[in-house]
C-alpha cells in the first residue's frame, strides 16, 4: 500500500514522515520517529499512556492517524524539558516520588501541563478529573495530585 | 548515612522526560522481526484442522509456526512441565496460543493471526467451581488440609455459631506496560533475551530448554518493568521462549509484545476463591475455633498454583489467635487462564476469610468491629509497651501458646500498639458515632467504616528460593558498579540496594550505580517476589560491599600500621590512622597494592523451616503488620460508592526509604481496595473472558482516589535481623484495602437489620443487591 507524506511540528520541530495510511499517530511517533515517551497501555483511547497534544488539546495518540498530523502541531513528554532544564511538573513529580515503574508518567506530564496552561489555579477535585482518564496501576494517584497542586502554586507565584 | 533517607527513585529523571527505556522502546536493529500468537477461540476441545496457509499468505508474513516446529522443550511452565507454549492437539482454554507468526511487524503479525482457519472437536469445559468439583478436576491428590486442635468440638463449644459462603473474585494485574521480550541472536548459537520479567533466570531457563542449549548459552537482561505485581513472575516465559526460537530459525532478532486485549486474554490473573466458613465465638467476642474450606480456581495448568493456595491457608488467621482451627484448601483445574502470583500470592485471600469472619461476628454479637478484632489478636512480645493493651484479653489465652494454625510462634506481634495509634489518629471512635448519626438522619446515602489489620509472613514458603547474590566492583576511580538478582518494577529495589551500598562503603548514593539485572552477572537468582526484593538483594550486596571494604581496610591498616577494625569509612573518606583518603584515593591506593576491588556476596535466610505438606514449621522469618481505617458513602438506591476517607499506619520496620515505602503503602492500598470493590472479572458460559481491556474492566482512577488518604508508617525496627532493621513493604499494604470492603459491608448493614454477606468484588451492582437482600420489605 503506498504511503502517505506527512509534514508536521512536534515539540516546536518541524518533521516530515512517510506513514501507511492505517497507522496511528502513537505507532508513527514510537517507531517511525523514535520519540518513545508515549507508551501504548490499551491502544482504545482509555489508558491515558499515550497522551499528547494535537494544537493545545489532549489526544490520545492511539487513536488518531499520523495521517492526520498533516499541518498540526503535536507535543510530547519529550518536548517538556528545555536543553538545559526540566520543567517544574517535572521537578515535583520526582521531588514527590510521584511516579514508581514510571510508565504512565509521560502522558500523566502531558496531561497535567496542559491542565496547568488551561487553569494555573486548579483545585484538587479539578486535577483528579482532568487526570481521571491517565491510568496508573502502582502510585494510588495520592502523591500525583499532590506533586501537582504543589507544582501550580509555585508556578503561580513565580509569574 | 544514605539508608532510611526519602529519596526518589533512581530512575525518575528518566520517567519524567520519557527517557526511560522498557523492552518495547528498544531500537531494534535492521531486519527485526514481530511476532503474535494465534489464539484459542474454545474452551476446551481437540484440534482437528489448521490451516494456516492463508497466513502465510498474508502481507508481511515471514513464518508460522505450531507445535510439530519446536526443535526443543514444547514447554513454558515454572512448576509441572504441564504448559506446552503451542498447544499440542489439545486447547485447554479460550486464549491459549496454538500458533505463532513471525513478521516485518507487529500489526502485519497480529493481522495475519485472524486469517488461520482452525477447526476443533469440542470436549466438556470446566468453567466454574461447581464444575470442576464435579468432575473432581484439581491439582495435587485431594485438598491439603491444615489443623490445630479440634476445631469442630472448638467451633460446637462457643456460645454463638456464624457460618456463610461467599465469592471473592479474582484479579487482572493490569500492569500498564503489557508483557513483551526480545530475542537477539549472538554468534556461536548464543541468545540474548530482554524481557520485561521478574524472574530473568526462569527466562534464561526456559530459553535454554527451549533452544536445547545450556543454560550458559542464553542471557537474560532486564532493565525495568513497566509494573509487576506477580503477574511477570511467570507469564513472560512464553514470549521470551518464542522470540528466542524465532530468532533461532531466522537469524534475526524477534520482539513480541501483547496488545493489551491479547494480554488480558492470554496471561493468569489472581486466583478466585470461594470461601465456606464456621466458626464458634464466646459471648464477649473470643474466638473458640474456626473451620475454612478454600475453593480456588487455579485455571488450566498448575503455573504456581499450589504455594499461592498455600499462602492462602497460612494467612487464614491473619492477625487472630485461633484456639483451634481446621483450613481444607482445593485446587481446582478449569478451563480458564492459568492463575498466577498476584501481589500478596493468596495471602489476600486467605486473610478476607478471617475478615469476613470477624465482621460477620461482630454484627451477629453487637460488638464494635475493631474491638472484637482487638480482643482475638496475637499477644504481643514479652518485652513490648503492648502490655498494657492486655487488660482486655482473657487469662485463658495467656496460657495458650501464642502459635499460628500452622504451628509458628508470632515474636514479632506489632498490632496492639499500632491499631491503638491508628484509632487515636483517625478520630475513630467521634467518626463511629458521626457516622451513626449521619445514617440515623439520611434515608438515601448510608456512611460505613471499616478497619482491618494485617499481619504478612515475610519468605518464600518453598525455602529454596530464599537465596540472593549479588556482584559488586570498585573502580579505581572510587565510582561504585553493581548487580544483585533484584529486578526492578517500580518498587526503587535498585536505589533501596544503592542507599545499603553507599552506606557501607561510607560515600554518596551518587558514586554508586546498578545497571540492569543480567543473569550474566550474578546467577541462579530467585523471582523478584514474595516481597523479598529488598531483604534478599540487600543482605547480599551488603556482604559483597563489606568484603571489599574489609580487604581495602586490611591493606590501608597494614600500610599505616594500624588495626583493620580502626579504619572508618564515612563521608566519602576513609580515615585510617592518621591518614585520611577520599574514597577514590583509596580505591586507587588498593588497587595499586593488587589486591581485588571485585566480590560476590551472597544471603540465604536464616530460621527458616516448613513442611508443605503436614503444614508444620516456620515457613516466615518475620511479619510484616499494617491496619487501616476507611470510611465510604453509598447509595442506596443505585448501589454507587465513594471511599471519602482512608488512614493506614503501616510497618516497614526501619525503613530503608520513607519516601518509596510510603508509595507501596499508598498504591497497595489502593490495588487492594480495587481488587474488592470494582475491578470485576466476567467470562461468559462458553468460558470467554468479556472483560478484557481497561473499557470493561475497571481498575481505580485518578478520580476514585480517597479524598482523604492518610498515610504514615509505624515508628518501629525490625525484631529480626534484617537489611538495617527494614521490613519488606511489597504485598503487605496490598491487603490494608480490605478495610474499603469491610466499610462498604458496613453502609450497606445501615440498611437493615441483617448481616450483608457481600461477595467481593463489591461493584456497585453487589452493593445493590447487597441493600435489596437485607432491606426488609423492598
Ligand atoms: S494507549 Fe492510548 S489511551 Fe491507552
Ligand atoms: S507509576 Fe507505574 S503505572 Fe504509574
Amino acid at each position: 500500500m503506498s504511503k502517505i507524506h506527512v509534514t508536521t511540528t512536534i515539540n516546536d520541530d518541524e518533521v516530515e514522515f512517510l506513514c501507511d495510511p492505517r497507522e496511528s499517530l502513537l505507532d508513527v511517533l514510537r517507531d517511525r520517529l523514535s520519540l518513545t515517551g508515549a507508551k501504548e497501555g490499551c491502544g482504545t483511547g482509555d489508558c491515558g499512556a499515550c497522551t499528547v497534544t494535537v494544537d493545545g488539546r489532549l489526544v490520545c495518540a492511539c487513536l488518531m492517524l499520523g495521517a492526520e498530523a498533516e499541518g498540526k502541531s503535536i507535543g510530547t513528554v519529550e518536548g517538556i524539558a528545555t536543553d538545559e532544564e526540566l520543567h517544574p511538573l517535572q521537578q515535583k513529580f520526582i521531588e514527590y516520588a510521584a511516579l514508581q515503574c514510571g510508565i504512565c508518567t509521560p502522558g500523566i506530564l502531558v496531561a497535567a501541563k496542559n491542565l496547568l496552561e488551561r487553569n494555573p489555579d486548579p483545585t484538587e477535585t479539578e486535577v483528579r478529573y482532568w487526570l481521571a482518564g491517565n491510568l496508573c496501576r502502582c502510585t494510588g494517584y495520592d502523591k500525583i495530585i499532590r506533586a501537582v497542586m504543589d507544582t501550580a502554586a509555585e508556578m503561580r507565584e513565580a509569574s | 548515612m544514605s539508608v532510611t533517607k526519602p529519596l526518589p527513585h533512581d530512575s525518575a529523571p528518566l520517567h519524567v522526560t520519557g527517557a526511560a527505556r522498557y523492552v518495547d522502546d528498544t531500537p531494534l536493529p535492521a531486519g527485526a522481526l514481530h511476532l503474535a500468537f494465534g489464539l484459542s477461540t474454545i474452551a476446551h476441545g481437540e484440534i482437528t484442522g489448521l490451516d494456516l496457509d492463508p497466513v502465510r499468505a498474508m502481507p508481511g508474513v515471514v513464518a508460522v509456526l505450531t507445535a510439530a516446529d519446536l526443535p526443543f522443550a514444547n514447554d513454558v511452565s515454572p512448576s509441572a512441565h504441564d504448559e506446552p507454549l503451542l498447544a499440542d492437539g489439545t486447547v485447554h482454554y479460550v486464549g491459549q496460543p496454538v500458533f505463532l507468526v513471525v513478521a516485518t511487524s507487529h500489526l502485519a503479525a497480529r493481522k495475519a493471526v485472524r486469517a488461520a482457519v482452525v477447526t476443533y472437536r469440542e470436549l466438556d469445559a470446566l468453567l466454574t467451581i461447581d464444575a470442576a468439583l464435579a468432575a473432581d478436576s484439581r491439582f495435587e491428590e485431594g485438598p491439603r488440609i491444615y489443623e490445630k486442635g479440634d476445631a469442630a468440638a472448638a467451633i460446637a463449644a462457643g456460645s454463638h455459631i456464624i457460618e456463610d459462603t461467599f465469592e471473592l473474585g479474582g484479579q487482572e494485574h493490569f500492569y500498564l506496560e503489557g508483557q513483551a521480550a526480545l530475542a537477539l541472536p549472538q554468534e556461536g548459537g548464543d541468545m540474548m533475551v530482554c524481557s520485561s520479567t521478574q524472574h530473568p533466570t526462569e527466562i534464561q531457563h526456559k530459553v535454554a530448554e527451549a533452544l536445547g542449549v545450556p543454560m550458559h548459552g542464553v542471557r537474560v537482561e532486564t532493565r525495568r518493568m513497566g509494573g509487576g505485581f506477580g503477574g511477570k513472575e511467570s507469564q513472560g516465559n512464553a514470549l521470551a521462549v518464542a522470540c528466542a526460537v524465532a530468532a533461532r530459525l531466522t537469524g534475526r532478532a524477534c520482539a513480541m509484545r501483547y496488545d493489551r486485549d491479547d494480554d488480558m486474554i492470554i496471561t493468569g490473573k489472581r486466583h478466585d476463591f470461594r470461601i465456606t466458613y464456621k466458626a464458634g465465638f464466646n459471648a464477649d467476642g473470643r474466638i473458640t475455633g474456626v473451620d475454612f474450606v478454600h475453593y480456588t480456581r487455579c485455571g488450566w495448568a498448575q503455573d504456581l498454583s499450589l504455594p499461592v493456595a498455600d499462602r492462602a491457608m497460612l494467612h487464614a488467621d491473619n492477625a487472630y489467635l485461633l484456639p483451634a482451627a481446621r483450613i481444607e484448601s482445593h485446587r481446582l483445574r478449569t478451563n480458564t487462564q492459568s492463575a498466577t502470583a498476584y501481589r500478596g500470592f493468596g495471602g489476600p485471600q486467605g486473610m478476607v476469610g478471617i475478615e469476613r469472619i470477624m465482621d460477620h461476628a461482630a454484627h451477629v454479637l453487637g460488638i464494635d468491629p475493631v474491638e472484637i478484632r482487638q480482643r482475638n489478636f496475637y499477644r504481643p512480645p514479652q518485652d513490648s509497651s503492648s502490655k498494657k493493651h492486655l487488660a482486655k484479653q482473657e487469662v485463658t489465652t495467656d496460657l495458650q501458646p501464642n502459635t499460628t494454625p500452622y504451628g509458628m510462634e508470632v515474636e514479632d506481634f506489632e498490632l496492639h500498639d499500632m491499631t491503638q495509634t491508628l484509632l487515636a489518629s483517625s478520630e475513630y471512635a467521634a467518626r463511629r458515632v458521626a457516622v451513626a448519626e449521619w445514617n440515623a438522619a439520611n434515608p438515601i446515602l448510608k456512611k460505613g467504616l471499616g478497619f482491618s489489620p494485617v499481619k504478612f509472613g515475610i519468605s518464600f514458603t518453598l525455602t529454596h528460593l530464599n537465596q540472593a547474590g549479588a556482584l559488586v566492583h570498585v573502580y579505581q576511580d572510587g565510582s561504585i558498579h553493581l548487580n544483585h538478582g533484584g529486578t526492578e518494577m517500580g518498587q526503587g529495589l535498585n536505589q533501596k540496594v544503592a542507599q545499603v551500598a553507599a552506606a557501607r562503603f561510607g560515600v554518596q548514593l551518587e558514586a554508586v550505580r546498578i545497571t540492569a539485572t543480567d543473569t550474566a552477572k550474578v546467577p541462579n537468582t530467585s523471582a523478584t517476589a514474595a516481597s523479598s526484593g529488598s531483604d534478599l538483594n540487600g543482605m547480599a550486596v551488603k556482604a559483597a560491599c563489606d568484603t571489599i571494604r574489609d580487604r581495602m581496610a586490611a591493606y590501608l591498616a597494614e600500610r599505616h600500621q594500624v588495626a583493620p577494625g580502626s579504619v572508618v569509612f564515612q563521608d566519602g573518606a576513609v580515615q585510617v590512622g592518621a591518614a585520611n583518603y577520599s574514597f577514590a584515593e583509596a580505591a586507587q591506593a588498593v588497587y595499586e597494592g593488587r589486591v581485588s576491588l571485585s566480590a560476590t556476596g551472597f544471603y540465604k535466610t536464616p530460621k527458616i523451616k516448613w513442611d508443605r505438606i503436614k503444614g508444620q514449621g516456620r515457613p516466615f522469618f518475620y511479619f510484616a503488620y499494617g491496619c487501616a481505617l476507611t470510611e465510604v458513602v453509598i447509595d442506596t438506591l443505585t448501589g454507587e460508592y465513594r471511599i471519602l476517607r482512608a488512614d493506614i499506619l503501616h510497618d516497614a520496620g526501619a525503613s530503608l526509604n520513607p519516601a518509596l515505602d510510603i508509595g507501596q503503602v499508598e498504591g497497595g492500598y489502593v490495588q487492594g481496595a480495587g481488587w474488592l470493590t470494582s475491578e470485576e472479572l466476567v467470562w461468559d458460559d462458553a468460558g470467554r473472558l468479556r472483560t478484557y481491556a481497561p473499557s470493561t474492566y475497571k481498575i481505580p482512577a485518578c478520580s476514585d482516589r480517597p479524598d482523604v488518604f492518610n498515610v504514615a508508617l509505624w515508628d518501629g525496627q525490625n525484631r529480626e535481623e534484617t537489611i538495617y532493621r527494614s521490613k519488606a513493604v511489597g504485598e503487605p499494604p496490598f491487603m490494608l484495602g480490605i478495610s474499603a470492603w469491610l466499610a462498604l459491608s458496613d453502609a450497606v448493614s445501615a440498611c437493615g437489620s441483617a448481616y450483608p454477606s457481600l461477595n467481593a468484588p463489591a461493584t456497585a451492582e453487589e452493593v445493590w443487591h447487597g441493600v435489596r437482600r437485607i432491606n426488609d420489605g423492598i
